[in-house]
């Protein structure tokens, strides 16, 4: 089995001839990679530093260069820390709980392309496989919701079930705008598709459907602020009346995956929102002369994952500046704004498109 | 009259077969127990709240994990010694808790503070009154999950923290008012100094407004909220900006005679017809302004002349009760207090106004959901040490 595995795997890179073991160690570390480097990084930029210049402090200083191992620090801290579980808690999937979550971040970043070649996996359905796998961690934080026997965890666990479903639909919504519009769901076609296209003639930045698709991309951005439970909807989190919602019983490294999987979940859908709306890894293919995806040079696939991280980066930072300075919402009117303002939008925003698609 | 084996089976089955039905359509309610740990609860008050869902059926506050016999200890110290203990009730405006209490001594003694102490005494309560006041425009934000305000009410605030200490030498706990006047004079360029920080507690008030007040997540979230009407607010005997936002038109700054120069300033009592969560915070946020102003204004005004009267070295209370309230930044404080001519009070009633004012949670939580606790009791807005004293 591993022989067919082996001969399936590496084909589009025949020249290159990277053996299957080492294959595999790229892979992983890649995942990694991917799923921490965000993590941390939106941790000290925004958490830790932006928020602290917003509110006139300098954050933490101690560790490292301006604070910069402050994190390792605290994943030292809480690696120390005893793994405990409440008394009435179902103790085995209360230890499950944040793994699924976790899960959930690791199983999106497998189907994100980073250049043309560097990729996990190159579905075809990609996006429609992100959109099923990103409503996985609501079953997570539902079972450590129920399964920590505490009844503030119960309230934000069902408050974040309901939440998390709640805003999925005007996502798929707002993302099928987009697919209607590239004809594809694979995420490397959308890519290209945007860094080919041309509006109204004009092409020399390509066509990112964050402009012909404003009002999609506006709802796919309120929608992820709610999906990761940031601030004006951290119903299901509000510190100030749950104490600390479905993670109230957590400590240690169980309270750390719960930690890591917000922030990295955070920037995987940063990534997603920057393949939909920005053009990805890609620049205009018109500059270098680029016909198709084919086309492009091989270096694409190392500059490729730092325009990723950079236009990541710059989302992330909005989503973490409306965090920083919005009070949060009640829980029926976040329900009220999803189910009678967002949804309706992304339905006719999803027509108009479709109209506008046969039409032109 | 006797039934039949038949009969009594089937009343038997019957209430089995009603019981069942109630046991599956009545939905089981949830007692949730919010504090006396717990981040919403500035201190350790302790809120039962019986919940169906989310919403509150019943709910009563438990008052008492931070007691500390203030009442009681007054009686075993001499009058001066009793204003550090009084500083210690609501901790955030430590001054004007000692006023009322030095006033009531006063009024026994038959003394009166010089004019000079007593614009000093005006400034440095509404000071306190600001330092108390800002502090919970920002928490404001942060029972709701914004977090930024808080930081920069800290910021600000600190300007009037170190004005407090550069005038009486205590930040939180300044213990500077005397029976017959203050401890000491101002220092040097301190007028100056307030002068500029009022403009930077101005500054905050317009910042917060806009940044919260002005928010429309924020305005969803107090407006209509936790409507408490006039009549209701008297019968629980609220006072300060909780009863101002129902619209009683009732300030004891303005409606008492103390020897306090609050008529020689140019100022406003603000109410709000509303009564809800979002006129209590408003005119909070209106009042701390006016404070400024009254401060601004006296800050002009302050005669020439001695901060004390002449009082004797000992001093001993001639036999008498005395009432005097003044209105401290969480409402109406007054101090009762019997003298039987010793070195110390005989006994000492503490009418706190968090006290008084939480006495409606029961009344306003009912109905409301779990969200709406907080915001209604960051708008009632207690400070413990006020209701334990």
């Amino acid at each position: 089995m591993l022989a067919q595995l082996a001969a399936e795997f590496p084909d589009w890179y025949p020249e290159w001839n990277i053996p299957y073991w080492l294959m595999s160690i790229l892979r992983v570390v890649g995942g990694l990679v991917a799923v921490l480097l965000p993590a941390g990084g939106i941790v000290y930029i925004f958490l830790f530093k932006m928020m602290s210049f917003m509110q006139s402090r300098l954050g933490p200083m101690e560790a490292g260069p301006y604070g910069s191992m402050q994190l390792l620090a605290e994943v030292g801290k809480w690696m120390q820390k005893e793994d405990l579980a409440p008394d009435n808690a179902d103790v085995r999937i209360y230890k499950m709980a944040p793994l699924i979550v976790l899960l959930s971040t690791f199983l999106l970043v497998v189907v994100v392309p980073f250049g043309p070649q560097a990729y996990f996996t190159n579905f075809e359905t990609g996006i429609f496989y992100a959109l099923a796998v990103a409503s996985v961690s609501v079953l997570g934080i539902l079972i450590a919701g129920w399964s920590s026997a505490n009844k503030y965890s119960l309230l934000g666990g069902l408050r974040a079930g309901g939440q998390l479903i709640a805003y999925e639909l005007p996502m798929v919504l707002a993302t099928l705008g987009v697919v209607i519009q590239a004809g594809s769901m694979n995420l490397n076609r959308i890519i290209e598709v945007q860094n080919t296209g041309e509006i109204f003639g004009i092409g020399w930045i390509g066509n990112p459907f964050v402009i012909t698709q404003f009002i999609g991309f506006l709802i796919f951005m309120i929608a992820v602020q709610a999906e990761l439970t940031q601030s004006p909807f951290d119903m299901p989190i509000a510190e100030s009346e749950l104490v600390s919602g479905y993670m109230t019983e957590y400590s240690g490294f169980r309270f750390l995956i719960f930690f890591i999987a917000e922030f990295a979940t955070a920037g995987v859908f940063g990534f997603i929102a920057s393949v939909l709306f920005l053009g990805g890894w890609g620049v205009p293919f018109t500059w270098f002369g680029w016909e198709g995806i084919s086309d492009v040079a091989w270096w694409m696939n190392f500059v490729g994952p730092l325009i990723m991280f950079t236009k990541m980066f710059a989302l992330v930072g909005v989503i973490m500046w409306v965090r920083f300075s919005y009070p949060r919402f009640r829980e029926d009117q976040l329900q009220t704004f999803a189910w009678k303002v967002l949804i309706p939008l992304a339905l006719a925003n999803t027509a108009a498109t479709a109209i506008l698609k046969v039409v032109f | 009259m006797t039934l039949t084996d038949r009969q009594q089976l089937s009343y038997i089955a019957s209430q089995a077969a009603d019981a069942r039905l109630n046991v599956e359509l009545e939905t089981e309610g949830m007692t949730l127990n919010i504090g006396p740990q717990h981040p919403a609860t500035h201190g350790t008050l302790r809120i039962i709240a019986r919940l169906d869902g989310e919403q509150v059926v019943w709910a009563e506050p438990v008052a008492g994990y931070m007691h500390r016999g203030y009442e009681k200890l007054t009686e075993v110290r001499t009058f001066p010694q009793v204003t550090s203990l009084v500083n210690r009730i609501d901790w955030l405006g430590s001054f004007a808790n000692e006023v009322p209490f030095i006033l009531a001594a006063e009024k026994l003694m038959e003394v009166e503070a010089p004019p000079r102490a007593q614009v000093i005494r005006t400034i440095l309560f509404e000071l306190s009154r600001i330092a108390n006041v800002s502090l919970f425009l920002g928490d404001l934000g942060v029972q709701m999950g914004a977090i930024t305000p808080v930081f920069l009410a800290f910021r600000d605030r600190e300007y009037i923290l170190n004005l407090i200490e550069g005038a009486t030498g205590g930040r939180f706990h300044p213990n500077f008012d005397r029976i017959g006047g203050l401890k000491d004079d101002l220092p040097k360029g301190w007028i100056q100094e307030t002068k500029g920080a009022v403009k930077k507690l101005e500054e905050f008030c317009d910042t917060i407004d806009d940044l919260l007040f002005g928010n429309e997540i924020f305005q969803s979230r107090m407006r209509g909220i936790g409507v408490i009407p006039a009549d209701i607010a008297k019968d629980y005997g609220l006072s300060g900006a909780n009863a101002r936002a129902s619209g009683i038109d009732w300030d004891l700054r303005r409606d008492q005679d103390l020897p306090l120069s609050y008529d020689l300033a140019d100022w406003k009592v603000w109410t709000h017809p509303d009564g809800d969560s979002w006129a209590r915070c408003w005119i909070r946020l209106q009042e701390t302004r006016e404070s400024c102003k009254i401060v601004g204004q006296l800050l002009d005004q302050i005669p020439a002349g001695p901060v004390m009267t002449k009082v004797p070295r000992i001093i001993k209370v001639p036999e008498g009760e005395a009432w005097v309230a003044t209105e401290n930044p969480l409402g109406e404080m007054g101090y009762y207090v019997v003298s039987k001519g010793d070195l110390g009070p005989f006994r000492v009633k503490i009418r706190s106004a968090s006290f008084n004012n939480i006495s409606i949670v029961p009344w306003a939580l009912k109905g409301v959901y779990v969200p709406d606790i907080i915001t209604i009791l960051a708008s009632l807005y207690f400070i413990l040490g006020d209701i334990d004293r």
